[in-house]
């Protein structure tokens, strides 16, 4: 569905995406996970065929954007980082007009957004303006506009982003049941636990480049260890203790409120860290998550 | 999968019309009032009131271009700046609210319209505007007075378009282009203000010093003026209405091709 060898896009003299290699076949769920300003939406944008490419090879469905924009518009489904909703227009007519410009019949659009509403349960709100609407439902309308022509390829550039975390789960409900039903999604995210629910395989984008590709539990078993112990001392002792535990894990990560023990035995590992005499202000055992991977990959944090 | 004939341009125009009824329907109440009381109190205070006194001071057709009223002379004129100031209007604010409010146009340029079908959409609807509100002006003209012919009188309605066209797809490019509203301000002050008191809708523009006789021929609202004129006192010169003609549909046809670049410029990054 996708194919980019060596993609590259520069806005004026700064390089945001720097050769990227992305290979997308049908029905799968693509993620690109990757903190703000790593270039996933400059790479969605020239996958929309909405942004030229300034150099590399980019196929969107077998067809050059360059060349074939509207025609692989037609078969895309894009919801974009920023809502683009007509807020002046009702919630309904926001899915009928969209549906008109690919050349879909009045009937038709009619039947499939009464449909779309249903799915993203917002029938009850059809008649209303959208600016009436909350952000959650926004984005919901948003990703029912992006369904409207039944894409081939749907891609979703930080779906859920500012949505509080009762909204995001019903996004992500819906996503999966399109997921189940076959669509091939693509999406980006700065959310590990949405990359680890949504993608069949990802990847881990930073400063414009592809730092590691794989399914999210790959990602981990070749980046992580299986669990985390995290530590919270008092403030500034972190980085003095971080030695006195260097030898109980197989990875320490000094950050500024905790220290991250990478092991296979958290339990096991908190215990030594007992003996040791060192008393923890809070302790917490957990499994590696991409966040983990993230980190161990550049050093960073994904949110911050 | 078998390639299909890509559709043409015409049918990428076409499905773009239910957008615009529904903005039609949402904003014919608040423009309704504008675009035609408007041009009613120009008739009624510089057409009647005011031309009370000038046809009483005995300026007299010679000095009005043949016009038997003060009305008459200043009504075509009306109706041209009328035609401007809708279209301009519908090239201003709508515009900055589809780039910048509502990102109308980034989510009509993801479906497989083009840039191009979403600029001719538009300026076929602001057209559309200026033909309903110029000729409703035209019929309301009707009882007093103001067309020497029959013929004049309707072939005065496509004038108005073509006026519209003028100043719809340069004020298109412009504000494609602005980062913020407040440029319209200058659109009013040096632009359309300027054209509605100077460019021969209200006097002869041999009035004028020489220089400035030259600057108002310029504006394409002269042009609109002087061909609308001609058409409703029956005094048809050829050659000039050709000229008229070709320079408002070349000004037009520039402000096409300007929208869609700086629209591009904008849009697509
Ligand atoms: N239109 C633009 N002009 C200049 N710089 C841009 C533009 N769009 C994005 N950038 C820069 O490119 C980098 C990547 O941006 P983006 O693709 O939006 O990243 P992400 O979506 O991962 O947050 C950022 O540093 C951003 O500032
Ligand atoms: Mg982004």
């Amino acid at each position: 569905m996708i194919e980019a060898r060596d993609l590259r896009k520069s806005f004026g003299g700064f390089e945001a995406v720097r050769g990227i290699d992305v290979e997308v076949p049908r029905g799968e769920a693509f993620g690109f996970l990757g903190p703000n300003g790593a270039g996933k939406t400059s790479t969605m944008r020239m996958v929309a065929a909405v942004s030229p490419p300034t150099s590399g090879r980019l196929s969107i469905l077998g067809l050059s954007p360059i060349d074939d924009g509207p025609a692989i518009r037609a078969r895309l489904g894009v919801c974009p980082q920023e809502d683009t909703l007509d807020n002046d227009l009702t919630v309904r007519d926001n899915l009928v007009v969209y549906g008109r410009y690919f050349g879909l019949p009045r009937t038709e659009v009619s039947a499939r957004a009464d449909e779309l509403l249903r799915f993203m349960q917002l029938t009850d709100r059809a008649g209303d303006k959208v600016e009436d609407l909350s952000g959650g439902m926004k984005r919901r309308l948003t990703i029912a506009r992006s369904l409207i022509n039944q894409p081939d390829l749907l891609l979703l550039d930080e779906p859920t982003t500012g949505l509080d975390p009762q909204a995001r789960h019903v996004v992500w409900d819906k996503l999966f049941r399109l997921k189940q039903q076959g669509v091939t999604l693509v999406l980006t995210t700065h959310y590990m636990d949405e990359a680890e629910q949504l993608c069949d395989r990802l990847v881990v984008m930073d400063g414009g480049r592809i730092v590691a590709e794989g399914s999210p539990l790959s990602l981990i078993r070749q980046h992580s260890t299986r669990e985390v112990a995290e530590l919270r001392f008092g403030v500034g002792e972190h980085e003095a203790l971080a030695d006195q535990v260097a030898d109980l894990a197989e990875r320490v990560e000094v950050l500024p409120d905790r220290l991250l023990l990478y092991t296979q035995d958290g339990e096991g590992t908190l215990a030594r860290v007992h003996e040791r005499g060192l008393n923890p202000v809070a302790v917490l055992v957990r499994r590696s998550t991409l966040e983990d991977v993230f980190l161990r990959l550049t050093g960073r944090t994904l949110v911050d | 999968m078998a390639t299909t004939l890509a559709p043409g341009r015409a049918t990428m125009v076409l499905r773009q019309v239910d957008y615009w009824i529904t903005v039609y329907r949402r904003t014919w109440k608040g423009t309704a009032v504008f675009s035609f009381l408007m041009p009613l109190m120009y008739v009624g205070a510089m057409g009647l009131l005011l031309g009370e006194y000038v046809d009483r001071s005995g300026a007299g057709a010679a000095r009005l271009e043949g016009a038997a009223s003060y009305l008459a002379f200043i009504a075509p004129g009306l109706v041209a700046a009328q035609a401007m100031q809708i279209g301009a209007d519908e090239s201003m604010w709508p515009v900055m609210g589809r780039l910048k409010w509502h990102k109308t146009y980034y989510s009509m340029i993801a479906s497989p319209l083009s840039i191009g079908d979403v600029v001719t959409a538009q300026v076929l609807y602001s057209l559309f505007r200026v033909g309903l509100s110029c000729g409703v002006f035209l019929l309301v003209l009707t009882p007093f007075d103001v067309y020497e012919s029959g013929w004049g009188a309707v072939l005065v309605w496509p004038v108005s378009l073509l006026v519209g066209l003028a100043f719809v797809t340069p004020v298109l490019g412009f504000s494609a282009g602005l980062s913020s509203e407040q440029g319209f301000a200058l659109i009013y002050r040096i632009g359309v203000v300027p054209m509605f008191l100077f460019s021969g809708a209200f006097f002869p523009i041999s009035n004028l010093s020489e220089p400035l006789q030259w600057l108002a021929r310029a504006t394409p609202l002269w042009h609109g003026v002087e061909l609308s004129r001609m058409l409703t006192l029956a005094q048809l010169d050829l050659s000039m209405a050709a000229v008229h003609v070709c320079y408002l549909v070349a000004v037009g046809a520039l402000g096409w091709w300007w929208s869609v670049r700086r629209l591009t410029r904008r849009l697509v990054i």
